[in-house]
């Protein structure tokens, strides 16, 4: 072990490899192990959430956390490369700005508050029940209408197939929400 | 394994900064400062201590190139990703006495900031004023060359990215001969000051990430002499040790008097 | 879309970026492409280096225009103008590939007597009626066929199938192949256009000549058997007031250049956001159902389902298959409960009575009509025209629920707006109860995108999201299953679709997610029966016996454990073997055209697909766009119907003639042939028409808050056009709460010529003051020869490019720039005009200029 510790002074090194210093000789023991941050890690094949280009794009995570997220240069779409926003994806699903709790604001109030999940989802659900309750209006002139103008939605590009298939399976199939809009128009 | 470099080529950089921001992910630099700088859509400036990869915009007239506008003026548009050059002879490497900054067997200049106490001197020894002192933290850093990358055989994070495949990353001896032969291609469709950038008769003595540009490299605030500082180690400690044995006459005279 | 969904029969792109390889040249318009879409402009660059001309056509010296081999600049606006004289360049010069026009486009057709041109009737064309301010389109009908009373109520969305709105039997058409009638469409075309010429184009597009007659060249030369050209087009053409027109001119070049279904040619709408595309085809729309279906509108159409399919299945093309479609919707929404008998829940489904589109329902909102509102991954307060009036909108609700990954402007309207710092909205008195809840972001979820070439491309999902972020199908699937129980509780009819709709997905992890595998899977469809996955639309069935949530995606999950989706073996150039492609996998839509009326290639070169003898089937390097087994020389027999009714030469199936529609005759609001008309807001007389100012069709809304300039105006004499930088995304919630995008372009600028810095007496980089007769804003004032100062009908016409990603949110904020925009509808999607406005622009921060600002909008009646 000390021969290990002294072998390691890197004067010593230089001088049993006859080099003048600035080489492997003088590299720490951190430089000499380095290796890529998400070596070893799980990839998660995934696409790109910024424009509609759709690049590819490898997030390596491990033990539920997120690593990095780069280009997949199997995607015949991206090669492999992402622009600036793209590039950024992993400060997009990380940065410390982001929301992990419901905030929730009162009529009238000054200031958020906290609010729990399960309460803000009856709570949703209430305010939902109530405004359609009122102003629905199941037929005109004896055909059948079955709709409520009261309530909206916007939303929808930057959401999945599935979500907003969902979305208008509800909104519009189940609860007769006619008003739902996104940012596609053409 | 061999020397690698880079080969960046303006003539299709669409000035998208993807290599600002994929090297900045990749190796957890910092942001450089919320400053909107005016000149053009440069908000980055310079490289530094923590920007890398630096894009250049340039609003030139034409004098040359087959572009055809409607402008009375004609006028180019030029951009250009910069980059520390890993010089084959680095005023930093030279400079630093901890021995942080080393050279790596792919050839790169890499500063170990576990070893770097952030004196400094790097910073005024190179060329191209790329290595900095990053203010809150006290150390220098600079491009790695995505040193932990590629011993892991994967490319640089900034040359992954790039949309249009500007940055190009490979056999430094086969990128060489690539930037000549895209330059002698470019001037035979019209781009008649298309040259490359790779300074090889100064004390630099040739670098690793080169350019391939329009027009005159000091456009590009790239020094078309760079030299090492160490250059002048002979003939400053030539001077000094001149003075100092003219000082001692002068002092021994005086006391002979 | 419907720009060309009516020219060919769907909405979409009819290509992909990769394609562009293949183009010998390419035209950039109404798109910035490098700096949007710049991965998917390396194959404009690659294209370019292999030889191919690359022209970008733009009001601003973007970086696109920095890599083009030509750039032209035209005034913002006055798009149709010079498409329109490229049209007239081709018909004059004979460049048009003769061969493909007559076999697969319309322009033989002969048009009725009865039908009168803009140019008959000075800038409108027959059918107008000025007091309802819309058009009656029968009189555009092709002659011969029967037209039926069509209702084109104002409530048309504009997305709905197109070619099947009539119940007209458009495939009983007369011909002249000679294309010397003079009421066939080639001809009506040519009379439609004659006046767009070169010097027009110089007059009033600010281009010279010269540079115009270069550009038409370069590009319509690139045409023919040998050659292809493809049109890339964005926002720059969308968000006008008449921009689907716009749209519509470039389709109709690309067919008489026969480039359509081509490799290397084709159109390539460059899409703007991740799943924009699959967010009309499975849409959050008011007016289409999946797959665009139309919504029902309230009225004769939707009494019976019956009367809904006649209206919108046709008798002939492929939509004929309509009321499979409908059926297996209905049966994917409302399960065992939808039967024959119920018109398989046909009546549960809401009806359309008026304009339910964001804009529509906004003023609803202003005027307090409006309870509560969803918004989710979207932020209008910052993106919306009209912020301002947005903002308000929002303080009008009841109740707000805001799904975002961060907290947006639209999210804290309520205490940090401009309009609550100035005083004009108090904290206190806003009464609107906000949800604001944090959403999963992309690595978080298992689902789909589809991207601007109709690929579908699974996401896997690698970590939980954080805290309490949800997806929204957990949101969604968890609010259901609350309001469903409510439902339970109270079985009168207008809860009876709430509680068949189908709603059994399985569970998983600990947060308790819907599979998303299982959503794809019901889009997909499946036979009721055996609960068996379909392969393809073609199983699908009218009766009930299958359910497909949205049959042009039918295909992506043929099998159990067959998620196309999640396919990544690509295998070919048009990399089939990664993801989906709606329609089945085509990748080049169309691609019957790309090969002759005999069905053999029209060039070794440009060869796609082709007609194989041997075997009796098409093949080629796509999946062929057509019925495999139809021969090139198939006639069909007269009483045939549905995709038998179409020739084997006629490429576009979903139109119920199979042409290229270089005429449409339904479908549109605003005409059968596009014309220009100024923007709503144009420092110019229209020089076309000049007794028609701008889209006659165009809704303007309005309002106090919501005025517009006259055209020209003395107070407001520069053009102002909008758009986005590479480094920031669409209304900020996205980048400028990143410190890598943010540092990139920190503050809010305008770009402005030198001339007019000059004459303003403006320092570079100082700040500006941008006002319309919506508000005003600040902004630095970057000085650049990219900005050209153009001559206009012999005055000097300066333009003001601004950026509008800015809000008061995020590590870098600035002025909204939505402010300064105007609510108003295209006539056929109801689309804002954000490129072609006219402002005014003083020395100095909004601060310093408040009082001009406040003269100006008082003299508006603005507030």
């Amino acid at each position: 072990m000390i021969k290990e510790f002294v072998l390691q002074w890197p004067v010593l090194r230089q001088i049993l490899h006859g080099a003048d210093g600035t080489g492997s000789e003088g590299m720490s023991r951190r430089t000499q192990n380095l290796r890529p941050k998400n070596e070893g890690a799980k990839v998660a094949r995934s696409v790109c959430p910024y424009c509609a280009v759709g690049c590819g794009q490898l997030v390596f995570h491990q033990n539920g956390k997120l690593i990095s997220i780069e280009g997949d240069p199997e995607s015949p779409v991206s090669r492999g490369r992402l622009c600036p926003k793209g590039a950024d994806s992993y400060e997009l699903l990380t940065h410390s700005k982001r929301l992990t709790k419901i905030k929730y604001r009162r009529p009238y109030s000054k200031e958020w508050e906290d609010l729990d999940l399960d309460k803000a989802m009856e709570m949703i659900a209430d305010r939902v029940w109530e405004s359609r309750e009122r102003t629905f209006v199941e037929s005109k002139d004896g055909q059948s209408l079955m709709q409520t103008t009261a309530i909206a939605h916007l939303g929808g590009a930057t959401l999945d197939n599935e979500e907003n298939y969902m979305i208008k399976k509800l909104f519009t199939g189940g609860l007769g929400m006619v008003c739902i809009s996104n940012q596609a128009r053409i | 394994m061999g020397r690698t470099a880079f080969l960046t080529d303006a003539t299709i950089c669409i000035g998208c900064k993807a290599c600002e921001v994929a090297c900045k992910e990749w190796n957890e630099v910092p942001d450089d400062g919320m400053v909107w700088s005016g000149l053009s859509y440069d908000n980055t400036k310079a490289l530094g201590a923590s920007t890398w990869r630096h894009v250049l915009f340039l609003e030139q007239p034409q004098i040359a190139g087959p572009q055809i506008s409607d402008m009375q003026n004609p006028f180019r548009w030029v951009f250009l990703s910069d980059v520390c050059k890993h010089c084959a002879n680095a005023g930093c490497l030279e400079a630093c006495p901890t021995g942080s900054i080393v050279r790596t067997e792919v050839g790169s200049v890499y500063v170990q900031s576990d070893v770097c106490n952030g004196c400094g001197y790097c910073v005024v020894s190179c060329p191209f004023g790329v290595i900095d002192r990053r203010p809150d933290d006290g150390r220098a850093f600079k491009c790695t060359f995505c040193y932990d990358r590629q011993k892991a055989g994967l490319i640089p994070a900034c040359a992954k990215a790039c949309p249009t495949q500007s940055i190009q990353f490979g056999d430094l001896d086969e990128l060489k001969q690539r930037s000549k032969d895209r330059v002698q291609e470019l001037q035979e469709r019209g781009y008649q000051d298309a040259r490359v950038y790779d300074p090889q008769e100064t004390s630099v003595a040739g670098i690793h990430a080169f350019f391939v540009i329009l027009g005159n490299p000091e456009a590009y605030n790239l020094p078309p002499a760079p030299e090492v500082p160490t250059i002048h180690l002979k003939s400053a400690w030539t001077s000094a040790l001149i003075s100092a044995v003219i000082l001692i006459a002068i002092v021994c005279a005086a006391f002979a008097f | 879309m419907p720009g060309l969904g009516t020219t060919y029969g769907r909405g979409g792109a009819t290509t992909s970026p990769k394609d562009l390889l293949n183009s010998d040249a390419i035209l950039i318009m109404g798109s910035n492409m490098a700096e949007n879409h710049p991965v998917g402009f390396q194959w404009v660059m690659e294209a370019k280096e292999k030889g191919a001309q690359v022209l970008h056509v733009d009001p601003r010296f973007s970086r696109t225009s920095a890599v083009a081999n030509i750039w032209v600049p035209l005034r913002a606006g006055s798009d149709i103008l010079f498409l329109g004289a490229l049209i007239h360049y081709v018909l004059e010069n004979e460049l048009f590939f003769r061969e493909y026009v007559l076999h697969y486009t319309n322009a033989s057709v002969i048009i009725p007597e009865d039908f009168k041109d803009t140019e008959d009737l000075e800038g409108v064309f027959s059918g107008w009626n000025a007091e309802k301010k819309k058009y009656d389109p029968k009189t555009w009908l092709y002659e011969g066929v029967e037209s039926e009373d069509k209702d084109k109520s104002a409530s048309d969305g504009g997305h709905g199938q197109h070619g099947a709105d009539a119940s007209p039997d458009l495939n009983r058409y007369r011909q002249d192949l000679t294309l010397q009638h003079p009421r066939c469409v080639f001809q009506l075309l040519k009379k439609h256009f004659a006046r767009y010429t070169p010097e027009m184009v110089e007059e009033y597009c600010g281009i010279s000549k010269a540079a115009f007659l270069n550009a038409a060249k370069t590009y319509c030369t690139a045409s023919g058997p040998e050659k292809t050209g493809a049109i890339c087009y964005a926002l720059g053409w969308t968000q006008h007031s008449s921009g689907v027109q716009m749209i519509r001119c470039a389709a109709i070049l690309q067919l008489l250049l026969g480039n359509m279904g081509r490799p290397g040619g084709g159109i390539m709408a460059l899409r703007g956001h991740a799943s924009i595309q699959g967010s009309t085809d499975v849409p959050t729309l008011f007016d289409i159902l999946p797959g665009y279906l139309s919504m029902p509108k309230f009225g004769e159409e939707s009494k019976t389902l019956s009367n809904y399919i006649a209206k919108y299945g046709a008798r002939t093309g492929w939509w004929y298959n309509f009321d499979k479609y409908i059926v297996s919707f209905l049966k994917a929404y409302y399960g065992e409960a939808a039967t024959p008998e119920n018109e398989f829940g046909f009546n549960w489904l809401p009806r359309v009575t008026g304009d339910h589109s964001h804009q529509g329902y906004w003023l609803e909102m202003l005027d307090g009509k409006m309870d509560g509102l969803f918004v989710m991954g979207q932020n209008p307060a910052v993106a919306g025209p009209n912020s301002g009036m947005e903002r308000r909108g929002l303080s009008k609700l009841k109740w707000l629920v805001v799904r975002e990954m961060v907290e947006t402007e639209t999210a804290s309207f309520w205490y940090e707006s401009p309009e609550v710092k100035r005083g004009e909205l108090r904290t206190e008195e806003i009464q609107t109860e906000v949800f604001l809840m944090p959403a999963a972001g992309h690595a978080e979820k298992d689902g789909t995108f589809t991207n601007t070439q109709r690929l579908l491309q699974w996401r896997e999902k690698a970590v939980d999201p954080p805290g309490d972020s949800r997806s929204e199908n957990h949101f969604v699937y968890h609010l259901g299953v609350l309001l469903k129980e409510k439902a339970r509780r109270d079985p009168r009819p207008r809860n009876a679709g709430l509680l068949a709709l189908t709603w059994d997905y399985t569970i998983e992890g600990n947060h308790k997610e819907p599979a998303a595998e299982e959503i794809l899977q019901e889009i997909n469809g499946y036979t009721v029966a055996t609960r068996e996955l379909v392969p393809g639309f073609t199983a699908l069935k009218a009766d009930g016996s299958t359910a497909c949530g949205c049959w042009i995606y039918s295909g992506v999950f043929p099998k159990p454990g067959q998620n196309r989706a999640n396919e990544r073996s690509s295998k070919d150039f048009h990399g089939h073997g990664w993801g989906f492609a709606w329609p089945s996998d085509r990748r080049v839509i169309y691609n019957r055209a790309s090969a002759r009326p005999d069905g053999k290639p029209w060039s070794e070169r440009k060869k796609l697909v082709w007609w194989d003898e041997s075997s009796k089937k098409w093949t080629g390097n796509d999946v062929p766009d057509f019925t495999a087994t139809k021969p090139p020389d198939y006639n069909p027999p007269a009483d045939a119907v549905g995709d038998a009714a179409l020739a084997g030469d006629k490429p576009f199936i979903l139109h119920a003639d199979g042409f290229g529609w270089i005429w449409v005759p339904v479908g549109l609001n605003d005409g059968p042939l596009p014309s220009h008309y100024e923007p709503l807001e144009s420092p110019v007389r229209n020089p076309i028409y000049p007794k028609r100012q701008s889209n006659p069709v165009a809704n303007l809304e309005t309002r106090a808050g919501n005025q517009y300039a006259t055209s020209p105006d003395g107070r407001f004499p520069f053009v102002l056009t909008t758009y986005r930088l590479t480094e920031h995304h669409t209304a900020g919630g996205m980048s400028r709460t990143l410190s890598h995008l943010a540092e990139l372009q920190p503050e809010i600028f305008c770009e402005i010529s030198l001339e007019m810095a000059r004459e303003l007496s403006i320092t570079p980089g100082q700040w500006v003051t941008i006002v319309t007769a919506r508000g005003a804003i600040e902004a630095h004032a970057l000085v650049t020869p990219r900005i050209k100062t153009l001559t206009i009908a012999g005055k000097t016409v300066y333009q003001v490019g601004l950026p509008y990603h800015w809000g008061y949110n995020g590590l870098v904020k600035g002025d909204v720039a939505n402010d300064l925009v105007a609510i108003s509808e295209e006539p056929n999607v109801r689309i804002m005009e954000t490129k072609g406005l006219l402002c005014n622009l003083y020395r100095g921060r909004r601060a310093e200029n408040a009082k001009t600002i406040s003269e100006l909008q008082t003299g508006l009646g603005a507030r």
